[in-house]
C-alpha cells in the first residue's frame, strides 16, 4: 500500500484544489468528470483486475444510473432519499439480469455478450421517447437532498464526488480484501482450483458484478447531475471501451490505478481537444502505443519505482 | 402486412445477412486462426466504402472503383497488420480490444479529415439500375439482387477456398490447434498476415457493396462491426459455415424484426406506443436471440473447438 | 465387512470410439489405502476426473458415505468431503502457501459471502492453514508465493490444501509424479503419517511406493478393472503380471 502515495496525492490535491484557486466553472467542471469517470473505472477495475471479468458493457449500468434520475426527474421526484436508492437498486437489477447469462460464459464469449447487453441498454435508451429518444434529456434541476437544493453548490458537490470517489475505491479494495474477494481473485487465476476446494464460482463471480454494477449506478446518478443531461451516448459501447482503457492505461492490477487512469484520460483529451479540431487521430495511436508499451499501466510504473 | 411487403423485407434481411457475413467471414477467420479480437474490423469496412466511393468518382465508373477499392482495402489491412496488430497476438483479449479500439478512433476521425463529416452518395451504376420484377407486380431493385448474388458467389468462393485449397486446410487446422499447424512447420506469421490481410479485403468488399445502399459515413462501421461480433458469437467462433448461417439469421431478425415489431406491438397497445416501443425491441431482438442462443449453446451453433 | 466409504457402480465413459472408463465398480473402505495402477492411459485419471465430478460419466453410479454423488458438482462433493489432488499441480499461483490454504479452510468454516473483514488477518482460517501446511512440513514456506515453489513442494501445497478441506475421503493422482528422489521420501513418509487418519483412494505408477502403502490394489487395464486385491495378492496374480507388472519388470 506504501506505493499508493500518488493516488492519495491525486486525491488531496483534488480536494485542495477549489481552495488554490481552481474554484471556478469550467475546472470544477472538468474535475467532476475525473471523478466520476474515476469512480466508474475504479469499479470496472475491481470486476477486470479483481475478478477476472473483463467487461465490455460497464457504461451501460452508469447510463442505467443515470436514466434512472432523469427518469425520475420526469416524472417530478428529485429527492435523493428516493432517487438514489433508484439509481443504484436499478443498476444493481440490470447488473443482476444480464450477468446471471454472460458469467457462464468466460473469455470472448463474456466480452462480446458484456457489449451486446449494453448494446440493448443503448437501444432501449434511444428509443425512449419520452425521454428525449437519441437526443437525450435534460434535467429541470439537480437531485435535491432533503429538500435542500445541495448538489446545485458548486464546491459541495465537488466534495461528494470526490467523497463518492474515496468511497468506492476504499469499499472495492475492502472487497478484494475480504473471504469474498479472496475467492473472487482465486478464481480469477485458477477456477478449478476453488471449485476444489468446494466454493462455486459463479454466485461469488455475480455477486461482484452485481455490486459493481450498483457502483456504476452511483456514478451514473452523480453524472447524471454534474452535467444535468443524460443521452443514450451515455451507455454506448465506446464509452464502455473509454472505461476500459482508463483501467488498462492504469495497470487492471491495481484498483488505484484507476484513478490514475481516468485523470490521464480526462486531462489527454481535455488538452488534445483544445489544441486541434481533429484530436482524435493523435488520441487513437496514442491508446494504440499505451497499450502496446505501456504493460503494467501507470500503477506498475509507479509500484517498479519502488522497488 | 402483405405477403409482398414481407417479401421484400425478407429479401433485404438476405442482403443485410450477406453484408453482415462478408465482414463476419474475415473476422471469424482472424479470431479462429490467431485468437485475435478485431475491433477495427469494421472500420475496415467504413474505408473499403470511402474508397469504393472515392474511386469510382475519380474514375467516373463503380466498377472501376471496384476493382481498385479491393486491392486499396488489402493493403491498408496489411498496413495495419504490420504496424498495429502484429505486436498484438501474443497479448490477452483485453489489450487487443483496446489497442483495435484505439484504431478505430483514428480512421474514423480520419475519414472525416479527408472526406469531410457529411455522408457520400454513391450512385448505382447504370448497368444495374431499375428493378427486377419478382412477383406480378412487385418489383425489386437490381442492384439488391446483383449483391445478393455476388454476395452468395463469395461465400461459395470462400467455402472452396477454406474446405478444398492447402491454404485452407491450414487455416482450418489453425483454427482448431495453431501450435500443431506451426509444428508443421508452416510459417504461421505469414499465414496469420495473409488471413488477415484477405479478411479486411473482405470486409472492404462488402463496403463497396454497401456503398449504393446504405450511406456512406464516418462511424458506419461501427453498427456493423458489433452485429457482426453477434453473427460470430452465434455461429461458433471460427467456423464460416456457422458464420454464413448466422449472419443471414441476424439480417433476417433485425430487418423484420423492424418492420414486423411494431405490427405485433399494435394487438397490445395504442399506435404511437406501439411504435416506440416496437422499435426499441426490434433493435434489440439480434442480442436477446445472442443471449438466447448463448444461454443454451455457450460456444454457439457451429464450435469449432471441442471442450 | 465393513459398509464400504465410495463405491462405484459400472462407469462409463466414452470418447468418440474409446471407451476410456468401461464399466468400473470398486470399493474403498473406510481407513484403507486403495491404490489404483494401470499403464499410460488406462483411464485412472479419468476415473477420478469422474469420481469428483469433473467428468460425468455416461452410465454408472458414484455413491459416497451411503449418498449417491453422481449428479453433484465437483464442489458439491468437496464439501461431502470428498478431495482431490491433480495431476497436474493445480495451485492459485500468485498466493502465498498459506492464503492457498486458508482458502480451503474458509471453505470449511462459516461463509465465504462476507465482505468486510480482510481475510488475512482472521486467526482461525491462518491458524488451520499453518497446521494443515506443517503437517506437510511447508510451515516455513508459508509466506513463499505458491507459483515461487518447488515441484514437491507444490505437491506437498495441494496436499495441505486437500486436509484443510477436512475430507472424509482423499483421491490423490500421482502424488509422487515428477519428485526428486529426496522429495519422494519425504513425500512417502508424509503418506505414511496420512494412512492412519484418512481413507485414501491413491493413483500412482511408483510401484515400490504402491506396495508399501496399500491396503488394497485394483489393477485398471484399458478402462476395465482387471483384478482386485492385497499387495501380495496383486503381486501373485499372473494376468495382472502379463498385463501390467511385466512391462515394468517389477
Ligand atoms: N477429454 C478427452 N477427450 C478425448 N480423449 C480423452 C480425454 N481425456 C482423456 N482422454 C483419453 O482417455 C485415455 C485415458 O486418459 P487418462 O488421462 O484417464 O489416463 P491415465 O490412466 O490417467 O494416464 P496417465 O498414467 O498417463 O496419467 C487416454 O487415451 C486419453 O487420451
Ligand atoms: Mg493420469
Amino acid at each position: 500500500m506504501r506505493e499508493a502515495w500518488l493516488p492519495l496525492a491525486v486525491l488531496i490535491a483534488l480536494g485542495a484544489a477549489p481552495l488554490l484557486g481552481f474554484g471556478g466553472s469550467y475546472e470544477t467542471t472538468l474535475m467532476a468528470r475525473t471523478m466520476i469517470l474515476g469512480m466508474a473505472a475504479v469499479s470496472l477495475s475491481f470486476l477486470v483486475g479483481g475478478a477476472g471479468l473483463a467487461s465490455l458493457g460497464h457504461a451501460a449500468s452508469v447510463g442505467v444510473g443515470a436514466y434512472a434520475v432523469a427518469i425520475l426527474d420526469a416524472h417530478g421526484v428529485t429527492e435523493a432519499a428516493r432517487v438514489l436508492p433508484v439509481a443504484v437498486g436499478a443498476a444493481a437489477v440490470f447488473s443482476l439480469a444480464t450477468g446471471a447469462i454472460a458469467i457462464r460464459t468466460s473469455g470472448v464469449h463474456f466480452i462480446m455478450i458484456t457489449l451486446a447487453f449494453g448494446q440493448m441498454a443503448f437501444f432501449t435508451a434511444s428509443s425512449l421517447a419520452a425521454y428525449g429518444g437519441d437526443d437525450g434529456y435534460t434535467l429541470y434541476s439537480r437531485t435535491e437532498v432533503l429538500g435542500t437544493r445541495l448538489l446545485e453548490d458548486r464546491l459541495a458537490f465537488h466534495y461528494i464526488c470526490l467523497g463518492a470517489l474515496a468511497l468506492t475505491w476504499a469499499v472495492c479494495a475492502m472487497l478484494l480484501a475480504s473471504r469474498f474477494g479472496r475467492v473472487l481473485r482465486a478464481a480469477r487465476e485458477n477456477a478449478q482450483r476453488v471449485e476444489a476446494v468446494g466454493l462455486a464460482p459463479y454466485s461469488f463471480r455475480l455477486v461482484g458484478y452485481v455490486l459493481a454494477g450498483a457502483m456504476g449506478g452511483l456514478a451514473g446518478f452523480l453524472l447524471a447531475n454534474a452535467t444535468e443531461f443524460v443521452s443514450p451516448a451515455s451507455l454506448s459501447w465506446q464509452r464502455s471501451g473509454e472505461l476500459l482503457f482508463m483501467v488498462i492505461l492504469g495497470g487492471a492490477g491495481r484498483l488505484w490505478g484507476a484513478i490514475l487512469g481516468a485523470l490521464a484520460f480526462v486531462l489527454l483529451e481535455t488538452w488534445l481537444a483544445q489544441q486541434m479540431q481533429h484530436w482524435k487521430l493523435v488520441f487513437g495511436p496514442l491508446l494504440v502505443l499505451a497499450v502496446i508499451f505501456l504493460r503494467g499501466g501507470l500503477s506498475g510504473l509507479v509500484a517498479r519505482r519502488h522497488g | 402486412m402483405t405477403t409482398q411487403l414481407l417479401l421484400v423485407q425478407a429479401l433485404n434481411g438476405l442482403q443485410l445477412g450477406i453484408l453482415l457475413f462478408l465482414v463476419a467471414a474475415g473476422l471469424t477467420l482472424v479470431f479462429g486462426v490467431m485468437d485475435f479480437i478485431n475491433l477495427a474490423h469494421g472500420v475496415q469496412y467504413m474505408l473499403g466504402a470511402y474508397l469504393g466511393a472515392s474511386l469510382a468518382a475519380a474514375t467516373g465508373s463503380f466498377w472501376w472503383g471496384l476493382v481498385l477499392a479491393l486491392p486499396a482495402a488489402l493493403a491498408a489491412g496489411l498496413l495495419l497488420e504490420v504496424l498495429v496488430f502484429r505486436h498484438l497476438y501474443a497479448r490477452d483479449h483485453l489489450a487487443q480490444v483496446l489497442a483495435t479500439f484505439g484504431v478505430i478512433l483514428f480512421l474514423n476521425e480520419g475519414v472525416k479529415v479527408v472526406w469531410g463529416a457529411a455522408p457520400l452518395q454513391v450512385a448505382v451504376p447504370p448497368l444495374l439500375e431499375g428493378g427486377v420484377e419478382i412477383m406480378p407486380g412487385l418489383q425489386y431493385p437490381l442492384y439488391r439482387v446483383a449483391v445478393l448474388a455476388a454476395g452468395i458467389a463469395t461465400a461459395a468462393g470462400l467455402w472452396w477456398l477454406v474446405e478444398r485449397t492447402r491454404a485452407g486446410m491450414l487455416v482450418r487446422a489453425g483454427a482448431t490447434n495453431a501450435a500443431m499447424v506451426s509444428a508443421l512447420g508452416v510459417d504461421i506469421g505469414r499465414l496469420f498476415t495473409l488471413v488477415f490481410a484477405f479478411g479486411a479485403m473482405l470486409a472492404g468488399f462488402a463496403g463497396v457493396l454497401a456503398g449504393p445502399i446504405f450511406s456512406v459515413e464516418p462511424g458506419m462501421g461501427d453498427n456493423v462491426l458489433i452485429l457482426a461480433f453477434v453473427v460470430i458469437v452465434i455461429g461458433g467462433i471460427g467456423s464460416i459455415r456457422g458464420a454464413f448461417v448466422a449472419a443471414l439469421l441476424v439480417g433476417l431478425i433485425d430487418t423484420l424484426g423492424k418492420s414486423l415489431m411494431p405490427d405485433l406491438m399494435r394487438l397490445f397497445l395504442d399506435a404511437s406506443a406501439a411504435r416506440q416501443a416496437g422499435a426499441a425491441l426490434a433493435s434489440m431482438l439480434v442480442y436477446v436471440a445472442m443471449a438466447a442462443i448463448l444461454a443454451f449453446r455457450p460456444a454457439g451453433l457451429f464450435p469449432v473447438r471441442a471442450g | 465387512m465393513a459398509e464400504p466409504l465410495l463405491r462405484l457402480d459400472g462407469l462409463r465413459k466414452h470418447y468418440g470410439g474409446l471407451a476410456v472408463t468401461d464399466g468400473v465398480s470398486l470399493e474403498v473402505l473406510p481407513g484403507e489405502i486403495h491404490a489404483v495402477i494401470g499403464p499410460n492411459g488406462a483411464g485412472k485419471t479419468t476415473l477420478i476426473h469422474e469420481i469428483t465430478g469433473i467428468v460425468a460419466p455416461d452410465e454408472g453410479r458414484v455413491v459416497f458415505a451411503g449418498q449417491d454423488v453422481t449428479r453433484f458438482s465437483l464442489p458439491r462433493r468437496v464439501r461431502a468431503g470428498l478431495a482431490r489432488t491433480f495431476q497436474i499441480t493445480s495451485v492459485v499461483a500468485g498466493f502465498t502457501a498459506r492464503a492457498n490454504v486458508a482458502l480451503a479452510a474458509q471453505a470449511r468454516s462459516g461463509s465465504s459471502f462476507r465482505f468486510f473483514r480482510p481475510a488475512a488477518s482472521e486467526r482461525r482460517l491462518n491458524d488451520a492453514a499453518m497446521q494443515a501446511l506443517a503437517e506437510v512440513g511447508l510451515a516455513d514456506r508459508a509466506d513463499t508465493p505458491a507459483g515461487a515453489l518447488s515441484h514437491g513442494e507444490k505437491r506437498a501445497l495441494e496436499l495441505a490444501i486437500a486436509l484443510a478441506t477436512e475430507p472424509r475421503l482423499l483421491l490423490l493422482d500421482e502424488p509422487l509424479a515428477g519428485a526428486g528422489p529426496e522429495e519422494t521420501e519425504r513425500l512417502i513418509a508424509l503418506l505414511t503419517r496420512l494412512k492412519s487418519a484418512y481413507t485414501i483412494l491413491l493413483v500412482e505408477h511408483d510401484m515400490q511406493a504402491v506396495f508399501a502403502l496399500a491396503d488394497r490394489i485394483s489393477v485398471l487395464v484399458y478402462g476395465r478393472v482387471i483384478a482386485t486385491g492385497t499387495v501380495a495378492e496383486i503381486r501373485g496374480n499372473p494376468e495382472v503380471r502379463a498385463a501390467y507388472l511385466g512391462e515394468d519388470g517389477a
